[in-house]
């Protein structure tokens, strides 16, 4: 093969590419793909196949390949399995053949070819069966080393790339003759349209077909429709873009090739995901030739017809000598228009008997290919006619065994597609994806005017079922030969049957494998596949899948449709996990929530954890301090002794008005808020319906009819949702909103005995113990800024929150944190506060885990018997009450100075740590540096029942056993007077 | 997948919280026996074929109950709560 000079119309002849291949410096042009620009160098041999490593060259020209299969390098990325016939060249591009070694033209492993024998579909499952200790030691390591297309890279991928969303009217998938039509008809009725082409020019077969249209060479009429809906501005043309799935809901996923074919763009897009929402969609896609399998037909240099007239036409590769082996009429009028053309059609073999001949080339009738000859590639092809046959010397054997519709998604809502016997192939049937109809070649129309017309057709009634109106187009003149095939899938002559014909290229799967599967009691299409591993290489059967149920229907005795198909799924074509998940990695992964403080925060040194979404302070490590501890033990220090300051804004903040909103609340809370006084706060406990707890917080009331609720960081999405639905689906007649306002309000918390010296110095009006007692609050203002101030607690001292405007809360933490500094204290951090909250037994999700009910904690008495509450009825339920539940207790070691972990499990001192002995589970410790020892708090088994006993604390994930004993959870100033102070 | 919210129209079904069926609005009375809860709770019926469910649009904060069918994938409306009971 060798590039015709100018010629091959979708080159830029001006711009030369240099690549590499295999180490060798190889050019072409602009516009060539990484195998024309090959072929047009007199490559053939570009990889090896799965299992026998046989020699493979390109077979297709489109994304379908499943020879050329490559390994392509540019800028230290690295991608395999990558088809030559999609991959365009660019400056930079280093391909290479890959399952090879040391070289694609001496590859150790074809050493599996002679092994062939031995290597039947199965060998798997007889080959390694014993001895039985072998199959881990040794078989699977062994066929895990030999087994996979290509290889994958080793190092991390870091290139960019995208996912993103697109709506349109109307999503038309192909731009061939059907497809431009249907675009042209919806795009000038001012529908919003979106093309998808699959290539990097659109025209589909316009561009290789060589046919006229309205008089004009088909791809000049194609240009000017392009030209026409480029200039659309409701219509989105997307070349390199495969749409990939069909999906529920109009939603279409497609794969745009965006930056690889270019060289050197570190912040492009290597390629983007889209989801497609359209009302409707025309599938247009075209059709697939396939091979025939005939005894070595998979040697480089094999290849369809279209293809080889596409490489002529679009790239200007001539194929040298070609030898045609085709079944149809098509075939036939493509071989005479390549011979007019100057390709050398040496023999045009057809089975069929009685053709006329024809000028040009010899036309063979009645003749079949029975085998190739050529080490890597071919050289010569051998044709049985009429019990005789003869070898011809050529560079390229041409197979047309007629057209596959791509119908692929309109299967892909597993709808079972109708063999038409005229084609001899499956077209879609109508409704298999709701909104999506099919045009052109894609259901069976294979003329370029039936394709024409078609797609105007699909577009009208799609356009219509829009309510949109869509003036007739005329349809352009164009050729509209009939289609006439004699189905023809295998040779069979004598001498052939002991032959390998493939089906499958990639997998290395033969007819023989097949007629196995059937021989085997493998006769249901769906067990043939997965014993074979016909169709499941990465062209998942495109090219072989429909001439391999051929060969098991007639293996089986059964037709074509009574066979059926293997389910149709999608991806279309390989879609790298990088474009799905573009945007997931790292802080992508989920949304950040960063508090006001943050800044300050980390200039200070602290390390941060994940609290929910939100980003929170651990501790705020001072010099001299070499233990995160003893950070810690110095903030509890200042929240026990002077005074500490923390961003608590994570907490989420509801507001809740309207004259029902007392009632509502009293519904939602298990205690009654309807009795609580406008300025004054109560701790509330909501449940779920099932009786188990919620989530805990505090209610505020601002009049009679306006509430505020605060709820835990991580519950404060999940408490909205239920506030909605109570409200939506029980008091929808009720006079209440509730809107969530954390992001509204930033929040700080001072606490300690110096807590109000502290908070008096920013307001403009100071509080006293008696204007703003424990738990009341009121409304202040800060150099003239509205705020509330919240006299509440979490540390068991005394304890404000002040709530102002989130956009000033980041000058408020620092105002305070300097006001704490001067007054002997400072910031804390969550390990502080979760310290100072376990001194006083309070509980965090640790404890209400999602298991534990209100009697669990203690709290069963908040369960108010004088008015109906959410999960009420649920929470007396047998079974969550009682001494078999485990209850809130705390923990105390023996030994101070022996540390408690959490997760371990509690048993009996004893009795040894398994299930049966298990009495619960510590579910929070610490280090408690006001009580100079280890603290827990744990849910045992009739717990409150038990306080004074000793118990075994055993953690045998670390191999950890402590003795302890069981006390009341709360350790620090049980009766509360510090807090009310 | 697309829902209709009643608020928004449809929209993509990530907006959506979904917590099954809509048996949820169908709460027993307080004093009502503790089989009526269990049904409440726990007892579902596992349709194939039409179905009614509650999804959430946490960006609006409307909840659906949207009837669709578990065989087919197709959507057929949406109602808010208060009519869909």
């Amino acid at each position: 093969m060798k590039r015709q000079p100018d010629s091959g119309h979708s080159l830029d002849r001006s711009t030369t590419v240099g690549f590499t291949f295999d180490g060798r410096s190889v050019t072409g042009f602009k516009g060539d793909t990484l195998a024309s620009a090959l072929l047009a160098n007199g490559i053939r041999l570009v990889g090896r196949s799965f299992k026998y490593h046989r020699p493979r060259g390109i077979m297709t020209a489109g994304s379908e390949e499943p020879g050329a299969l490559v390994e392509a390098s540019s800028g230290g990325e690295f991608y395999p399995n990558v088809r030559a016939t999609v991959q365009e060249i660019h400056d930079g591009l280093a391909a290479r053949a890959q399952n090879c070694w040391p070289s694609v033209r001496h590859d150790v492993m074809a050493v599996n070819d002679l092994m062939s024998p031995f290597l039947s579909a199965g060998f798997y499952y007889k080959t390694f069966m014993w001895p039985r200790a072998f199959w881990e030691k040794l078989y699977e390591p062994a066929i895990r080393r030999a087994a996979g297309l290509g290889r994958l890279p080793r190092v991390h991928e870091d290139a960019p790339y995208e996912k993103t969303f697109a709506y349109c009217d109307l999503l038309v998938i192909g731009s061939g003759p059907a497809g431009l039509m249907a675009a042209l008809t919806a795009g000038r009725a001012g529908a919003r349209v979106i093309l998808a082409e699959e290539d990097r020019e659109p025209g589909g077969r316009l561009l290789s077909d060589g046919g006229e249209i309205d008089g004009k060479p088909s791809r000049v009429w194609a240009a000017e429709a392009v030209a026409e809906l480029s200039a659309m501005p409701h219509v989105r043309l997307m070349t390199r873009t495969t749409v990939t799935g069909a999906h529920d809901g109009g939603i279409y996923g497609a794969l745009e090739r965006v930056g690889l074919h270019l060289p050197g763009q570190p912040h492009m897009p290597r390629e983007c995901f889209w989801r497609i929402t359209a009302q409707r969609a025309i599938l247009a896609a075209g059709a697939l030739e396939r091979p025939i399998a005939h005894p070595g037909n998979d040697r480089p240099g094999v290849m369809m017809l279209g293809a080889v007239a596409s490489y002529w036409r679009r790239f200007g590769i001539n194929p040298g000598r070609v030898v045609v082996f085709g079944n149809n009429d098509g075939a036939l009028a493509l071989s005479r228009a390549l011979a007019r053309e100057g390709v050398e059609i040496v023999a045009h073999a057809d089975p069929r008997e009685g053709l006329a001949a024809t000028t040009g080339f010899p036309l063979l009738s009645g003749a079949q290919v029975t085998g190739t000859s050529g080490r890597h590639g071919i050289a010569s092809v051998t044709v049985a006619q009429g019990g005789s046959t003869r070898t011809i010397e050529a560079d390229t054997l041409a197979l047309a065994g007629g057209w596959n519709p791509t119908l692929h998604l309109a299967c892909h809502m597993n709808g079972r597609p109708h063999w038409d016997e005229t084609i001899a192939g499956f077209v879609p049937v109508p409704g298999m994806v709701p909104g999506l109809s099919v045009a052109g070649a894609a259901r069976g129309r294979f003329s370029t005017a039936a394709c024409l017309a078609d797609g105007a057709l699909a577009a009208s009634e799609a356009l219509s079922e829009l309510g949109i109106n869509a003036t007739a187009m005329p349809v352009p003149q164009a050729e509209d030969g009939t289609f006439s095939i004699a189905p023809f899938w295998q040779v069979s002559l004598p001498g052939t049957e002991k032959k390998r014909a493939w089906l499958d290229f990639a997998n290395d799967v033969t007819t023989k494998d097949v007629r196995l599967a059937a021989a085997e009691g493998y006769s249901s299409v769906e067990h043939m596949k997965r014993y074979t591993t016909q169709g499941m290489a990465p062209d998942q059967g495109k090219n072989s899948n429909v001439a391999a149920l051929a060969v098991l229907a007639d293996a089986t005795g059964r037709d074509i449709p009574g066979t059926g198909v293997t389910t149709f799924r999608p991806p279309f074509v390989p879609v790298s996990i990088a474009a799905l998940g573009a945007g997931g990695r790292g802080e992508g992964f989920a949304p950040l929530r960063r508090t006001v403080s943050e800044a300050r925060s980390r200039a200070m040194g602290a390390p941060f954890i994940e609290a929910g979404l939100w980003m929170r302070p651990s501790y705020f490590p001072k010099p001299g301090e070499t233990d995160w501890r003893d950070s810690c033990n110095r903030e509890v220090g200042y929240v026990r002794n002077a005074v500490g300051v923390c961003d608590v804004s994570t907490l989420g903040k509801i507001d809740v008005q309207g004259p029902d909103a007392a009632r509502f609340l009293d519904l939602l809370y298990t205690n009654t808020m309807s009795s609580l006084k406008p300025g004054r706060v109560r701790y509330g406990l909501m449940l779920r319906e099932d009786g188990i707890v919620m989530d805990d917080g505090t209610c505020a009331r601002m009049a009679t009819d306006h509430f505020v609720i605060t709820t835990t960081t991580a519950a404060a999405g999940q408490v909205m949702r239920h506030l909605d639905f109570v409200q939506q689906a029980f008091c929808s007649d009720w006079q209440v909103g509730a809107i969530s306002v954390t992001e509204h309000f930033a929040q700080i918390a001072l606490a300690g005995p110096k807590a109000r010296d502290v908070i008096n110095q920013v307001l403009d009006v100071p509080v006293t113990a008696e204007s703003l007692p424990f738990m009341a609050h009121m409304p202040v203002t800060l150099g003239g800024v509205a705020a509330r101030l919240y006299r509440i607690s979490f540390s068991g001292e005394a304890g404000y929150e002040l709530a102002v405007p989130a956009r000033y809360g980041a000058s408020l933490y620092d105002r305070l944190l300097a006001l704490t500094e001067a007054a002997g204290g400072g910031a804390y951090g969550m390990e502080a506060l979760n310290v100072l909250r376990i001194e006083k037994g309070f509980i965090t999700h640790a404890e209400i885990d999602g298991r534990v009910t209100a009697f669990d904690i203690g709290m069963e008495k908040m369960v108010s018997g004088a008015k109906e509450c959410i999960g009420k009825a649920a929470s007396k339920r047998p079974g969550l009450i009682g001494p078999e539940r485990g209850q809130l207790v705390g923990l105390r070691p023996l030994n101070p100075q022996e540390e408690l972990t959490a997760g371990a499990h509690l048993y009996p001192a004893a009795e040894p740590a398994r299930p049966e002995h298990d009495q619960g589970h510590v579910s929070s410790v610490c280090w408690s540096p006001t009580l100079g020892t280890f603290l827990g708090l744990a849910l045992l088994r009739n717990g409150r029942a038990r306080h004074g006993e000793t118990i075994r604390v055993d953690d045998g994930v670390r191999g950890k056993r402590v003795a302890a004993t069981v006390c009341d959870p709360v350790f620090f100033d049980p009766d509360g007077g510090r807090m009310r102070g | 997948m697309r829902i209709p919210c009643p608020h928004c129209g449809w929209r993509d079904s990530r907006e959506f919280t979904c917590i099954g069926s809509d048996a949820y609005l169908f709460r027993p009375e307080p004093d009502a026996p503790m089989s009526a809860w269990d049904d409440y709770l726990h007892n579902r019926d596992n349709p194939a074929g039409p179905s009614r469910d509650l999804w959430y649009h946490d960006p609006c904060g409307t909840w659906a109950c949207v009837s669709r069918d578990t065989a087919t994938h197709a959507v057929h409306g949406a109602t808010g709560l208060g009519d869909a009971r």
